[in-house]
């Protein structure tokens, strides 16, 4: 309780996405309809008893594609933070561990990709590569890694100064061991921040790219597509619209709190 | 001033020159064939041919690299295939309603933070701050994709005040402005609470009550300018998203600017006015992180030029 009191962000934040991660795991179990089965008869049809969140221009039941379409888009955006997370670390981390020339030329570089809006970066992949579920992660990839990398350089190049790495260096410490030991569980904190908050970004980037229609290929229920077909007819049935746009807002919001929480913790610690 | 000017400008020739290579790496380096995605998968070999003769993809990709640059220097982006006129004219035509959105999104996103963030930051622990704070997550959290559509629910169609779609008027800004700027505004608010909050246990802040100022003109004489630095770098940082937050806002309120032009060329596989749009919205972007870093060192003579 007391924890709780003292940073009511990281409570909230992780109770709503853990509550998230639950319904993305174990909702498709849950919930029978099946989110692809067209029901012309009801089409359009408002939230009711038989489908609590109602149906959409096609007669699929939204909740059923809600809950799939949560696998799908927190899917993609974990994927995408890990695996920018992953080749930002990479190179982030061996350009402040070659130093010099290497390290000179891989922040220029990085410079050059960061000087690019990441936002259209991924709208110009998408477009060229096409649509697809590997395309967009790729694409949304492409937006985030230089982030990853430019903060692990950043941290690792301070953490080397520090006494305790100083220690095991001089006690004749492999790099690699060096690397292991030392240098990445001290930059697991900051980088965690990171991550958090970068999830909240690509659900939004993501459901922003479907809604230009360079997503997942349209029958697939991500947010940002039920987004976009329920645009047309928000007048008749803004069900269609409303459902996930508060599924991406919660999303957002309980990951921004998390980041918020974590960031205070480590804050404290530090 | 002039000197840190200068140098500056240098610095961003290799800049542009990369972002520029970007672009065009983009589009004739990644998988996936420009000429065939325009004809289709059961396009004659030799239409195929003539195609990429008329596009100049038969050349060596240094030599297209080449002749990209050289047109570039001469304001020649190439020719649009599906509008059939030059791409430097049907960017030239668009850009500045993309420019009046960007800039109008900014002042919405000014307009709302800065009221938040002092009700916030006056009062920490208060009821307006809980209000205010809250309102700020929401904004954070709503994206908008929905904000959009919400606002025009509510004031186009329900209460009729504002236009629904289009670009005129000042009306017509409204809308679009506090759907671009909303996100914006909710950051601004809670950095600038950050950041008074900070400033009110200040030394010179109890200098300034001693002398018998109230609370609330100690707070926006000195309290709020002091404040104001890092609020600034963080507008600084983000105004350049703003930029290309608005090719969803145009697409939303059917707003004739470069991004629903850059959406449109991607639709029908315009490969030449899909590279001019992007690079400009590129160099756009390098160019406002350039003047708001500028501006951001005007503003605060505390940090040194050089």
């Amino acid at each position: 309780m007391n924890s709780i009191r003292r940073n009511p962000s990281l409570a909230a934040g992780g109770t709503l996405v853990a509550l998230l991660a639950a319904i993305a795991i174990f909702g498709p179990l849950l919930v029978r309809a099946n989110p692809d089965a067209i029901d012309l008869p009801h089409a359009l049809a408002g939230p009711g008893a038989r489908h609590w969140l109602g149906c959409d221009s096609l007669g699929r039941d939204m909740l059923a594609r809600i809950v799939w379409g949560a696998r799908l888009s927190l899917g993609v955006a974990t994927a995408v933070a890990a695996i920018s997370l992953s080749i930002g670390t990479l190179i982030g981390g061996g350009a402040a561990l070659a130093g010099g020339r290497v390290d000179n030329l891989v922040m220029r570089a990085i410079d050059v990709v960061l000087a690019f809006p990441g936002f259209l970066l991924a709208i110009a992949l998408a477009a060229i590569l096409g649509p697809g579920l590997a395309d967009l992660v790729v694409a949304l990839t492409a937006m985030g890694w230089t982030g990853y990398a430019r903060l692990v350089r950043g941290e690792i190049l301070s953490l080397r100064e520090r006494e305790y790495v100083e220690a095991a260096r001089a006690l004749g410490a492999r790099p690699s061991r060096l690397l292991i030991r030392h240098l990445l569980p001290g930059i697991a904190g900051p980088v965690a921040v990171q991550a958090t908050f970068g999830v909240g970004g690509i659900i939004i980037a993501e459901a922003a790219l479907s809604f230009l229609g360079l997503g997942a290929r349209p029958p697939a229920p991500t947010w940002g597509n039920m987004l976009e077909a329920g645009q047309a007819f928000i007048l008749v049935a803004p069900h269609l619209t409303t459902a996930p746009g508060v599924a991406i807002g919660l999303s957002v919001l309980g990951f921004n709190l998390l980041g918020d929480g974590l960031a205070q913790l480590i804050g404290r610690r530090r | 001033m002039i000197r840190y000017l200068a140098r500056r400008l240098l610095a961003l020739v290799p800049v542009a020159l990369g972002v520029v290579t970007l672009t065009f790496a983009l589009i004739h380096l990644v998988p996936g064939d420009p000429v065939s995605a325009m004809l289709g998968d059961y396009a004659a070999p030799a239409d195929v041919a003539q195609m990429r003769h008329a596009l100049g993809l038969d050349r060596p990709i240094g030599q297209q690299y080449i002749g990209f640059l050289y047109g570039l220097a001469h304001g020649d982006l190439g020719q649009s295939i599906s509008q059939h006129e030059p791409v430097a004219r049907l960017i030239s035509e668009r850009f500045p309603a993309t420019l009046e959105l960007t800039a109008a999104g900014l002042l919405a996103a000014l307009l709302i933070a800065f009221p938040l963030g002092l009700i916030a930051g006056a009062n920490p622990g208060g009821a307006g701050d809980l209000g205010a704070m809250g309102f700020a997550i929401l904004g954070i959290s709503v994206p908008h994709l929905y904000l959009g559509p919400l606002l025009m629910i509510v004031f186009s169609l329900d209460l009729g005040w504002l236009p629904l779609t289009g670009r005129g008027g000042l009306a017509h800004l409204v809308l679009p402005a506090i759907t671009l700027g909303t996100a914006l505004a909710a950051i601004v608010a809670r950095m600038l609470r950050q950041s008074l909050v900070q400033v009110v246990g200040a030394d010179y802040m109890r200098t300034a009550r001693s002398k018998g100022l109230s609370r609330r003109a100690a707070l926006i004489r000195h309290g709020l300018r002091n404040a104001l630095t890092p609020v600034i770098t963080l507008i600084g940082l983000e105004a350049g998203a703003l930029l290309t937050g608005s090719i969803i806002t145009e697409m939303i309120f059917s707003w004739p600017g470069l991004g629903r032009l850059l959406i449109t060329a991607i639709n029908n596989r315009d490969y030449p006015l899909v590279e001019g749009c992007v690079l400009t919205f590129a160099l756009s972007y390098v160019i406002v992180n350039l003047v708001t870093d500028f501006l951001y060192r005007a503003a605060d003579p505390r940090i040194r030029l050089e």
